[in-house]
């Protein structure tokens, strides 16, 4: 199986480097856009981080659609395979991608202060594999890239907007707030930030790290279960039953949130720090 | 290896309302190209896909290899090798890559550069895919099929859409298969492929197998008649002619006769007997044989399209 993964690796690099090289320009436009860099660094690697799913699904549904992906169903490759090996492959190129955006942090910005480094390539680890996954299980769930493409934004939007990507957290209406304390994304945005701000240690970030792993180990058991190799196959009653219960876990991570408000102080805190901090950067 | 390789009993398929497969059944030795027959619809291509395990069947049972292509379906994956009816591989995959991908999903493998050079696409190892002609990406499924050494190989209208020289190009390879004493199972719509490249042939129509045996023992059991014309250096009674050895039917036209035969051979020995007896010559001979399309016509009343 390991040979076989490395071999997989051979196709996406020629075919998702370029839209490797998208996902750099994107974030590099959003960091032009921003002033306090360090307190956006966080978000702006949220996002590369974030964007894995929507190159992940349109690349499986253009496979299955052209009949690619039936080809190698006749070959020993199981479903896990192929998930395993896109998610590899997405992270190799997601790695460079995100070291180079925090080389132009350095070179361009000037921002020498990293944080703590290490728990911040655990979030881009664990993050990348579970947004990759999302992506696995949205292209086994939609049956044209129309619908892909449909669901890849609606979904995007929401991750942008919800989670304190674009707009910080704090300055979103609490309504609004409450409902992004279900995403995934918030977690990574704020463990990020924290990471970077405050040299959080991964012991500090477990509760983050906890909830993205889940989500990474869920989701990708659920796009296992309901992968599809032909166009025609429909998505049985019993993958549907799996997919709702993905969901479960952060519902309930939500639903605890918003009542002991954690994430919201927390990111409170990143805000205010960051006024502070901006006032004495400013000041050089 | 006692008994067949490859066995099919009772094999239903319906998709909604339609019945692809209404109770297949056929088997398959070590070592015999196997030529399923039949026009498009008739449901080769779904039975080849049970086989492979790419579907399931509604009904019935299937043994590839001693594996049940529905239960044991990766160990059954090492064992066999496949061209499906419409390869399709990323545009920007090269040909060494993509020969070197597959060979890399099985335990054991082929050399990817020998199965290149074998099949004539040596020069392009590094072209893309998507560069390639019609033929050339046929000839690289092939080769790809081959690559872990597979104990049988399912092809599936390999030549649909190709032109007359690829096709041949296909033809031998084939025959190279065949003379290596691989196991085939070699879907097809087109009679000639069939007699041509293939040891035994079941011919299918709405999904059944209607018939199945040898191209030539199906052929003689098609009470269709050969068709036998001459002309003589000298007139001759048509009522003569037709008491000959096998001869069912006897017409003049224009000059020549035509005779119609069971038995060809002991027909034209009588007639050449017959005529030296008359101190008559054959000036011309033209025999034209029953074909499998003669057996499929008289089976179903219908011409196979080609």
């Amino acid at each position: 199986m390991q040979l076989a993964l490395r071999n997989r690796l051979f196709i996406f690099f020629s075919l998702i480097m370029p839209l490797g090289i998208f996902f750099f320009y994107l974030s590099f436009l959003a960091k032009g856009l921003l002033g306090p860099v360090k307190f956006f660094l966080g978000p702006v690697i949220a996002l590369t981080v974030m964007g894995s799913f929507w190159g992940l699904s349109t690349a499986l549904v253009t496979f299955r659609e052209q009949g690619i992906l039936r080809r190698f169903r006749v070959a020993p490759v199981t479903e896990v395979d192929m998930l395993a090996s896109s998610i590899v492959a997405n992270y190799l190129l997601a790695l460079p991608t995100v070291a180079v955006e925090l080389l132009l942090a350095r070179l361009v910005y000037h921002v020498h202060d990293f944080g703590n480094l290490f728990s911040v390539w655990i979030l881009v680890t664990v993050g990348t594999t579970s947004f990759a996954s999302l992506g696995l299980v949205v292209a086994s769930v939609t049956n044209t890239m129309q619908e892909t493409q449909v669901i890849c934004q609606i979904i995007w939007f929401a991750l942008l907007f919800l989670s304190g990507a674009t707009l910080p957290f704090p300055s979103l209406p609490h309504v609004v707030q409450r409902f992004g304390v279900f995403l995934p994304a918030t977690y990574l945005v704020l463990a990020l930030q924290k990471a970077f701000l405050n040299h959080a240690a991964a012991w500090d970030l477990l509760v983050e790290i906890t909830a993205l792993l889940a989500w990474a180990v869920l989701t990708f058991f659920m796009a296992a279960k309901l992968f599809r190799w032909e166009p025609e196959e429909k998505v049985t009653r019993n993958a549907k039953v799996w997919a709702a219960a993905t969901i479960l876990p952060f519902v309930l991570l939500g639903v605890w949130e918003n009542h002991y408000g954690g994430v919201r102080s927390q990111s409170q805190s990143a805000m205010d720090s960051l006024r502070s901090g901006g006032r004495s950067s400013a000041s050089r | 290896m006692t008994g067949p390789i490859l066995e099919v009993r009772d094999l239903v398929k319906r998709y909604g309302n339609v019945e692809a497969l209404c109770g297949v059944n056929f088997s398959v030795m070590e070592g015999e190209v196997f030529g399923l027959l039949g026009p498009n619809g008739a449901g080769k291509t779904t039975t080849v896909e049970i086989l492979e395990g790419l579907r399931s069947p509604d009904r019935g049972s299937a043994s590839v290899c001693g594996f049940d292509p529905q239960r044991d379906s990766v160990a059954l994956k090492h064992e066999i090798g496949a061209a499906l009816q419409s390869t399709a591989l990323p545009d920007k995959l090269r040909v060494g890559e993509a020969i070197r991908l597959f060979a890399g999903f099985y335990r054991r493998h082929r050399s990817p550069g020998e199965l290149l050079k074998r099949f004539g696409l040596e020069e392009k190892r590094h072209a893309f895919y998507g560069q390639l002609s019609g033929g050339q990406k046929q000839r690289l499924a092939l080769a790809m099929a081959l690559v872990n050494n597979p104990r049988i190989l399912f092809f599936d209208e390999p030549t649909a859409g190709l032109d007359p020289q690829a096709r041949r190009e296909i033809y031998d390879i084939i025959e190279e298969l065949r003379r290596e004493k691989k196991t085939v199972v070699y879907t097809t719509h087109y009679i000639e492929e069939a007699e041509r490249l293939c040891d035994r042939v079941a011919v299918v129509d709405h999904g059944k197998v209607i018939a199945m045996g040898t191209p030539r023992e199906l052929k003689e059991r098609s009470a269709n008649t050969t068709r036998i014309e001459v002309r003589l250096a000298k007139p001759a009674e048509d009522d003569a002619l037709r008491q000959l050895e096998g001869v069912v039917d006897c017409r003049s036209f224009d000059g020549s006769h035509v005779l119609h035969s069971r038995r060809p051979p002991q027909t034209i020995v009588a007639l050449v007997k017959y005529l030296e007896a008359q101190g008559n010559e054959l000036a011309s001979l033209e025999i034209a044989a029953p074909s499998l399309e003669d057996v499929f016509i008289e089976l179903t009343g219908r011409r196979l399209r080609d």
